[in-house]
C-alpha cells in the first residue's frame, strides 16, 4: 500500500523578472492518492496544474511556501529531485526536454540503474526496452536517437509512457500526457497507462484539460482545479458534467472569491 | 589549372582578417598585448616567447611510430621542403620557429598511398625552462590517404611549425592532442595547403598545458577542396587556451566547415576562439560554415569567442557561423534527476552529449574511446567542488 499525501500545499514560482519576486500559484491544494486508485485532475490553462506536478517532483523553479507532501509518511520536499524518483515518483512531463548527444538508450540505461540501484541484466533489460518501445509503437531505432531531440510531440509522449512502465514507480503522476495526440496515439498511450496501473500497488495522478483521455482511463476521482486549488470533486460523473458545462462556473466562482 | 593560379596570384588583396606574413622577425614587433591578435593572451605567461627567450632548449623529446610507406626524417634549415605548404610566419613566435627550430623534421607520404592505422609522433616536453622550437612539414602525396596524430605531453615551452601539404584528391587527417601537464606553454602555427579535390580535417584537442595558443591556417591550391577543422577543449582553473583559425577560401568550390566545442571549469579558466573565414572574388561557389560552442560549468570563467567572416564574391552557395556560450541547462538536468539520475551522473551525460557529435564527426577510431575517458576524467576534477555549491544552493 501506497500513499502520496499533499496538504495545504502553497507554492509560489520564481519569476523570471528579479524586482517582482515571487507569484503564488497553488494557494492550499489537499490531495491524497492511495495505490490502486487514478485520480484526474482537470483545469484550466493556467490554473496551475503543471506547477503542482513540478512541486512533486522538486523543480527548482518552484518554492513551496507552505503545506507537506509525504509518500508512505516520508516527507518529499526534503528530498532532492532525484530521491523523489528514486523513492518511487514519476512525473511524465507536458513538455519533454531535449538532452542533444545523449541516446534513449543510454539515458534509460542510467535510469534503470539509478532507480534500482544497480545495472539491469544486460539481456533482459535489451528485451524489455525493446517491448516497452514497441507497445508503444515506436521503431527499436528510436534508441539510438538523442533523447527528445527531433521528436514530434507524439513520440515526445510515447517516450514518457515508456519510460513510465521500464521505471516502473509507484505514484505517476502524468501532465497534460493526453495534449496534442492523436485519436491513434492516445489510444497507444492510453494502453500503456492502463498496463502501469493494473499492476499491484499503483497510484496514478492524471492532469487534463479535456475529457477526451477519461473514456480510455477511467478515473476513480475527479479533481476540478482552478486558480491554484482544487474547487470541487467527485467521481468520473464530475468529469462528464464537466464535459457539458466546461470550467465556466468554477473560474467566475474562484474570480469573485478573488475580488470578494 | 594555371588559369586558377593566375586569379589567385591577381585576387591577394589586403585583408583585415589576414595580416600580411613576413620570414624576417624584425618585420614583427615584440608584442605588448594591445594587438589585435594579441589581445587575449597573456604574454607574460609565455617564458619570453614572443621577445627574445633562446629557442635552443632539447626539452621536447620525438618518438614516432610510422606505418610502412611512411617516411620520416630530419632536415636542414633552407630545405625547400620548409615553406612548401605555402606557410608564411604571420607573427613574431611563427618567424622565430622559422630560423631558430632546433628539430625540423619531414614526414612523406608517397603518392597513391593508403595507410591503414595512424602515424603517432608522441612530443614528450621534459623542461620548461630552456624553451624548444620544432618545425614539422608533412606531405601527402597526390591521391594519398593518411591519419597523422601529434601528441603532446609532459612540461615544456615549446613554439612549434607544422605545414600540411595536401596533395591533389589526397584525403589527410592531422590530429593534435595537447594532453600537457599543467606547467606547459606551448604556442603552435599550422598551416595547410589543400590540393584540388582534396579533404583535409585538422583536430585540435586541448586538455592540458598553462598556455596553449594554436594558430591554424588553410588555404586551398586548386578548386574542390574540403577543409574541416575541429576542436575539442576542456579548459580548469587558470588554464588559458586559445584557437585562432583562419580558412582563406583561395580557389572556387571549396568547402569549409569549423566546428569547436569546449568546456570551462574552475576560477580564470580562459578560452578563446577566433574563428576568420575569407571567402576571396576568385573563391566562387564555395560553401563555408563555422560555430564554436562552450559550455561554461562553474562561476569564475572566461570564454571568448569571436566568429568573422569576410566575403568579396556574392557568388557563393552558403556561409554562416554561430557562437554560443552556456552553462549546464537547469531544465536538462531536471529531467534527468526527474528520472533518478544524480546531479553527478546528470551532468556527466549532458558533457557527454555535449562533445559527443563532435567526437563522431572525429571519427578516428584510435582515439576516440581516449576523449571520451579524458572528457569524463576532466570533469570528475570538479565534481567533487561543484557538488557543494549545488547543496549550498538548495
Ligand atoms: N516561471 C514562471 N514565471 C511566471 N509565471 C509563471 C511561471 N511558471 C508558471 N507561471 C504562471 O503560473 C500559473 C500556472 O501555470 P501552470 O502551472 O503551468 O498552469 P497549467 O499547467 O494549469 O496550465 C500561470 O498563470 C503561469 O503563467
Ligand atoms: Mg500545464
Amino acid at each position: 500500500m501506497t500513499v502520496l499525501d499533499i496538504k495545504d500545499l502553497h507554492v509560489s514560482v520564481k519569476t523570471d523578472d528579479e524586482t517582482s519576486g515571487e507569484k503564488e500559484i497553488l494557494r492550499g491544494v489537499t490531495l491524497t492518492i492511495r495505490s490502486g486508485e487514478t485520480h484526474a485532475i482537470m483545469g484550466p490553462n493556467g490554473s496551475g496544474k503543471s506547477t503542482l506536478a513540478y512541486s512533486i517532483a522538486g523543480h527548482p523553479k518552484y518554492k513551496i511556501t507552505s503545506g507537506s507532501v509525504t509518500l508512505d509518511g516520508q516527507d518529499v520536499l526534503t528530498m532532492t529531485v532525484d530521491q523523489r524518483a528514486r523513492a518511487g515518483l514519476f512525473l511524465a512531463m507536458q513538455y519533454p526536454v531535449e538532452v542533444p548527444g545523449v541516446s534513449v538508450a543510454n539515458f534509460l540505461r542510467t535510469a534503470k540503474t539509478a532507480i534500482d540501484g544497480e545495472a539491469p541484466k544486460l539481456r533482459t533489460w535489451v528485451k524489455d526496452v525493446n517491448t516497452a518501445l514497441d507497445q508503444l509503437n515506436l521503431d527499436p531505432s528510436f534508441a539510438q536517437r538523442s533523447v527528445n531531440e527531433g521528436f514530434s510531440g507524439g513520440e515526445k509522449k510515447r517516450h514518457e509512457i515508456a519510460q513510465l512502465e521500464l521505471l516502473n514507480p509507484r505514484v505517476a503522476v502524468l501532465d497534460e500526457t493526453d495534449s496534442g495526440l492523436d485519436i491513434d496515439a492516445l489510444k497507444i498511450v492510453a494502453e500503456g497507462v492502463n498496463r502501469f496501473r493494473r499492476q499491484e500497488d499503483k497510484g496514478v495522478l492524471l492532469i487534463t484539460h479535456y475529457t477526451r483521455i477519461l473514456r480510455y482511463i477511467e478515473p476513480d476521482f475527479v479533481h476540478v482545479f482552478v486558480a491554484g486549488r482544487i474547487a470541487d470533486e467527485g467521481g468520473p460523473e464530475l468529469a462528464e458534467q464537466l464535459e457539458a458545462e466546461g470550467y465556466d462556473k468554477y473560474v467566475k466562482a474562484a474570480a469573485a472569491a478573488a475580488v470578494g | 589549372m594555371t588559369a586558377v593560379a593566375d586569379a589567385l596570384e591577381m585576387e591577394r588583396v589586403e585583408s583585415h582578417l589576414h595580416p600580411e606574413g613576413s620570414f624576417d622577425v624584425d618585420d614583427h614587433e615584440v608584442p605588448t598585448g594591445r594587438e589585435e591578435i594579441w589581445r587575449f593572451t597573456p604574454l607574460k605567461r609565455l617564458r619570453g616567447l614572443h621577445r627574445d627567450a633562446p629557442l635552443d632548449g632539447s626539452g621536447v623529446g620525438a618518438e614516432y611510430d610510422a606505418p610502412e610507406g611512411v617516411v620520416v626524417e630530419r632536415v636542414e634549415a633552407g630545405s625547400p621542403v620548409l615553406g612548401s605548404s605555402g606557410f608564411v610566419p604571420n607573427d613574431r613566435i611563427a618567424a622565430r620557429v622559422w630560423h631558430e627550430a632546433g628539430e625540423r623534421y619531414a614526414v612523406t607520404i608517397p603518392a597513391d598511398t593508403e595507410v591503414e592505422r595512424p602515424v603517432v609522433i608522441t612530443l614528450t616536453g621534459t623542461d620548461t625552462e630552456h624553451a624548444t622550437a620544432t618545425h614539422v612539414v608533412i606531405t601527402a602525396g597526390v591521391h594519398s590517404r593518411v591519419t597523422v596524430v601529434l601528441r603532446f605531453v609532459g612540461s615544456a615551452t615549446l613554439a612549434d611549425n607544422v605545414e600540411v601539404v595536401v596533395g591533389d584528391g589526397a584525403e589527410v587527417t592531422v590530429v593534435s592532442i595537447d594532453d600537457w601537464a599543467d606547467d606547459a606553454v606551448h604556442v603552435g602555427h599550422r598551416h595547410a595547403m589543400v590540393g584540388r579535390d582534396a579533404r583535409f580535417k585538422h583536430v585540435d584537442v586541448t586538455f592540458g598545458g598553462d598556455v596553449v595558443r594554436h594558430d591554424t591556417t588553410a588555404e586551398y591550391a586548386g578548386p574542390g577542396g574540403e577543409v574541416e577543422m575541429l576542436g575539442l577543449y576542456f579548459a580548469d582553473a587558470g588554464q588559458h587556451f586559445e584557437h585562432r583559425l583562419f580558412v582563406d577560401h583561395t580557389a572556387p568550390k571549396t568547402k569549409s566547415h569549423v566546428l569547436y566545442k569546449g568546456a570551462l571549469q574552475g576560477d580564470r579558466a580562459h578560452t578563446v576562439w577566433i574563428g576568420n573565414v575569407l571567402i576571396r572574388k576568385a573563391a566562387e561557389g564555395i560553401e563555408t560554415y563555422e560555430e564554436n560552442r562552450n559550455l561554461v560549468l562553474t562561476d569564475g570563467c572566461q570564454a571568448d569567442s569571436v566568429p568573422n567572416l569576410e566575403i568579396e564574391t556574392g557568388e557563393i552557395k552558403g556561409a554562416g557561423h554561430a557562437s554560443a556560450t552556456a552553462r549546464f541547462d537547469d531544465e536538462q538536468l531536471f529531467y534527468l534527476r526527474s528520472r533518478g539520475i544524480s546531479d553527478d551522473e546528470a551532468r556527466r551525460l549532458v558533457l557527454h552529449g555535449f562533445f559527443e557529435d563532435l567526437i563522431r564527426r572525429i571519427a578516428v577510431p584510435e582515439i576516440e574511446d581516449g576523449l571520451r575517458k579524458t572528457v569524463e576524467a576532466e570533469l570528475a576534477k570538479n565534481l567533487i567542488e561543484a557538488d557543494v555549491v549545488v547543496e549550498e544552493a538548495v
